[in-house]
């Protein structure tokens, strides 16, 4: 049997674990017709059926509250899927099933999945699924999504009821007065076939008493006489309500759910051994893991363990990946034919995407400790602790969230940040949000940082990255303040979130996690990174030097060569990299090398890519910067990552001694013009400059104009310039 | 009995919501999370600067801001 389901429920009930336990590793990941809500579809297969699983996202409710509920909700609608899925968490029916009731109310095929069983049971919360299948008349099988029990019932439940045709929509009495209207709406919308072919009309009648924006909108689309007809009814009775009981209509609405969902557990389904308040564990985590004195002092605690985490074991992994680079660069130097696709494959292929692969295992640490943060409900209680400073700088505590993801603990990456705005609600704290998480330190910043600081700072490695983020975090929240005075000014919206108790993440939900963001990067390194890595180099080495330059290099080579006694070129030209060679060899040698220097970097110089950052030298040297720094600049704006791999180009260019393939950190604290101070300033312009063209094009969607995609490129780079500035003329004048 | 605004109420003290004044997205967001007249409520603490508010209703734990709390009136015993 085949057939499409759907899997629906509220967030934190083990919706993805299911996921993952029924779909295992056949799963695929994209994103909802025009909007950025990730779409997760797998297959799952067995006991005889494959069904298509998609994982709709986590939600409360199914008003047009946030981007998810309405994307569940087009969904539902539009797919029709064979059955949907509910996932409920046993621990906290009465909640839960104020979803499944909504589903109810639209005449979808449901089915619950009556999850974390387990958790009920030890906090004396006893369910009897039968009674609750009996008195809401839909499957409800009992399952425990972390160990995969129930998971065959809960298909077998899904393949018995699947082919069985649509439910008729649930009706609850919501009390005399409503009820009426609702009867007089259904009546006139059935007449009128008003949205009938994609909703019920009881249920539109529902909405528009709820004033559900989003249905309400396509009604005066679809026929604004009638809408208006439909609204002056709703009018009366919210007069009528309030005049009378001092209510709203929606207030009546969800009064009577819960009351329809109250009478319903209260027939014996649900029986409780203790009581409801009763300090949890989760609870008695709380009181210090909240604690007003001890709560921030382990919040920084925690994110500082994370940085040692990822520092300290990711550093033998890295070691390997870039040992594995240099050998295979070596390999292709001693067995590629022809000059220029040696310099092709080793400068612009190797190196390139060496670069950014060496810092995988980086990537996967610091995505594994954020995925336990957040599968543990820890980040949570981040967006609590913070919300208050959040609002300072008109901000949200959701907003947290997606300045997490987008590298606010480092390793994130802009483009899913961004993404994340969508859970808030207000446009004017999205927009802030949305504008200001870029400066966070995204994995694809990371290497650049990980670079300067390995080279620089290689004592504090660990400080200098808190140090790093703590800028960022700073700088963002400042500029976003800076824009809620200014372009984006407005009130402040609703805080209403849950804590979800603290659990032990399960290894698989880790390591799929892991895996996919680390995924991300690899196919991005990948394909981008490649052809961006081919494009620079390209621009690195057209056009060549004239003929003339070339051969007054070839010449003074030639004068130094014949200078000295033939023995000695002799040795000079054949030695070995074994045998030592005579004080006066080595000179020699010396001196060849730093002609041949000087021919690589003119060279580079005379190339496109070395014109523009000679062109623009004059106003970075205020910064501090040389035209190579402003070639890797450039570089970046294609995707952060190219900034190490082109300063690697770019120095592997300048420097032919074959012996030095040791790493680019060990090249730059050698290189002329570099030091501490220019490090740091480098750093500053990084965090702050404008976001990569891939975040560019996700800001001017999600903020819905490209102007708002020009401003992020423009306004951002000029703040990292001032920035950065600041920080070197400051630097040079302290002596640093 | 005595009535109280929800920020009013301190760590622990627990109580019956009576009405959820908050109409539109913030109201409709409140009742969604089961903060509804009649329901049980628990303060189980605040953050670190006084605000938000977390509480207990229908055996989950929810965060709610000081002025958020400032709609829901609350009776609690004494």
């Amino acid at each position: 049997m085949e057939a499409t389901i759907a899997l629906a429920g509220n967030p934190n009930s083990g919706k993805t674990t299911l996921f993952n336990e029924l779909t295992g590793a056949r799963q695929h990941v994209g994103n909802y017709p025009g909007v950025t809500v990730e779409k997760k579809q797998g297959i799952y297969a067995g006991n005889g059926y494959k069904f298509q699983v998609i994982d709709l996202p986590g939600t409360y409710s199914l008003t047009a509250y946030s981007l998810e509920e309405v994307v569940a909700r087009d969904y539902l609608v539009n797919e029709k899927p064979g059955m949907v899925v509910n996932i409920v968490d046993a621990s906290n029916l009465e909640r839960n099933l104020y979803l499944t009731l909504q589903f109810m109310e639209m005449g979808i095929p449901v089915c619950i999945a009556l999850n974390m069983m387990d958790v009920a049971k030890t906090r004396g919360i006893e369910i009897n699924a039968e009674k609750l299948s009996d008195l809401l008349g839909i499957p409800v099988v009992p399952t425990v999504a972390r160990s995969g029990k129930g998971k065959k019932e809960l298909m077998e439940a899904v393949a018995g009821n699947v082919s069985r045709s649509a439910p008729a929509p649930l009706s609850i009495s919501y009390g005399g007065d409503i009820n009426t209207a609702l009867d007089e709406m259904e009546g006139d919308i059935n007449a009128q076939s008003f949205l009938t072919d994609r909703y019920p009309a009881r249920w539109v009648a529902l909405k528009y008493l709820e004033k559900d924006e989003q249905i309400v909108d396509l009604g005066q689309k679809e026929d604004p006489s009638f809408s208006q007809k439909i609204e002056s009814v709703v009018q009366k009775v919210s007069d009528h309500l309030s005049d009378t009981l001092d209510t709203y209509p929606e207030a009546m609405i969800a009064d009577q759910r819960y009351g329809y969902i109250h009478a319903i557990t209260k027939q014996g389904v649900i029986k409780h051994s203790r009581h409801q308040n009763r300090l949890r564990l989760s609870d008695k985590m709380d009181k210090v893991l909240t604690n007003r004195f001890l709560g921030p002092i382990i919040m920084v605690a925690v994110l500082m363990g994370l940085y040692r985490f990822t520092f300290t074991y990711s550093e033998m992994p890295v070691d390997w990946c870039e040992r594995f680079f240099g050998w295979l660069g070596g390999v292709a130097e001693a067995n590629l034919p022809g000059d220029l696709l040696k310099s092709l494959v080793i400068s612009g292929v190797i190196d390139g995407v060496g670069g950014v692969l060496g810092f995988v295992p980086l990537i996967m640490f610091m995505f594994f400790g954020i995925s336990i943060l957040e599968d543990s409900g820890y980040l949570a209680r981040v967006a609590f602790m913070l919300d208050r400073v959040f609002r300072i700088f008109g901000l949200h505590g959701s907003s947290v969230m997606a300045f997490i993801v987008s590298g606010g603990i480092a390793g994130g990456c802009a483009v899913p940040g961004v993404m994340a705005t969508r859970t808030l609600r207000s446009p004017k704290e999205r927009l802030a949000t949305l504008l200001t998480v870029p400066f966070m330190t995204c994995g694809a910043k990371l290497p650049v940082f990980a670079l300067l600081v390995a080279a620089f700072f290689a004592e504090n490695e660990a400080i200098v990255m808190l140090i790093i983020t703590l800028i960022a975090w700073l700088g963002a929240l400042l500029v976003a303040k800076l824009l809620r005075t200014t372009v984006i000014k407005g009130e402040s919206t609703p805080f209403v979130m849950e804590l979800p108790p603290y659990r032990l993440p399960t290894f698989k939900g880790l390591f799929i996690h892991t895996w996919e963001r680390t995924w991300q990067y690899i196919r991005k390194a990948g394909t981008v990174i490649l052809g961006i890595s081919i494009i620079l180099w390209a621009m690195m080495t057209y056009p060549g030097l004239p003929e003339s330059q070339a051969r007054r290099f070839e010449e003074k080579r030639a004068a130094l060569l014949t200078s000295v006694p033939p023995s000695i070129v002799n040795d000079v030209t054949s030695a070995g990299e074994d045998r030592g060679l005579s004080p006066r060899a080595e000179e020699i040698k010396d001196q060849l090398m730093t002609i041949d220097f000087q021919e690589a970097e003119s060279a580079l110089r005379h190339s496109l890519a070395g014109r523009i950052g000679t062109t623009l030298e004059g106003l970075t040297a205020l910064a501090g910067f040389d035209w190579r720094t402003n070639i890797a600049l450039v570089g970046g704006f294609a995707a952060k990552e190219v900034v190490v791999s082109t300063l690697g180009t770019a120095y592997s260019l300048g420097d032919v001694d074959p012996e030095e393939t040791g790493s680019l950190s060990k090249t730059l604290v050698n290189a002329p013009g570099w030091s501490p101070l220019t490090a740091f300033s480098l750093i500053i312009f990084t965090i702050f400059y404008a976001p990569c063209f891939v975040a560019v094009v996700c800001i001017a969607r999600e903020a819905g104009s490209w102007k708002w995609g020009a401003f992020s490129m423009v306004f951002n780079t000029i703040i990292a310039f001032s920035l950065s500035v600041a920080v070197y003329q400051a630097g040079s004048l302290l002596g640093y | 009995m005595l009535t109280l605004t929800m920020r009013q109420m301190s760590e622990n003290q627990c109580g019956t919501i009576t009405s959820v004044r908050a109409g539109g997205e913030m109201g409709r967001r409140i009742r969604d999370m089961g903060l509804i007249p009649g329901a049980e409520v628990k303060i189980q603490g605040k953050a670190p600067l006084n605000d938000p508010v977390a509480l207990r209703v229908m055996g989950f734990t929810l965060t709610l801001r000081n002025n958020e709390a400032d709609y829901i009136e609350v009776e609690v015993k004494e």
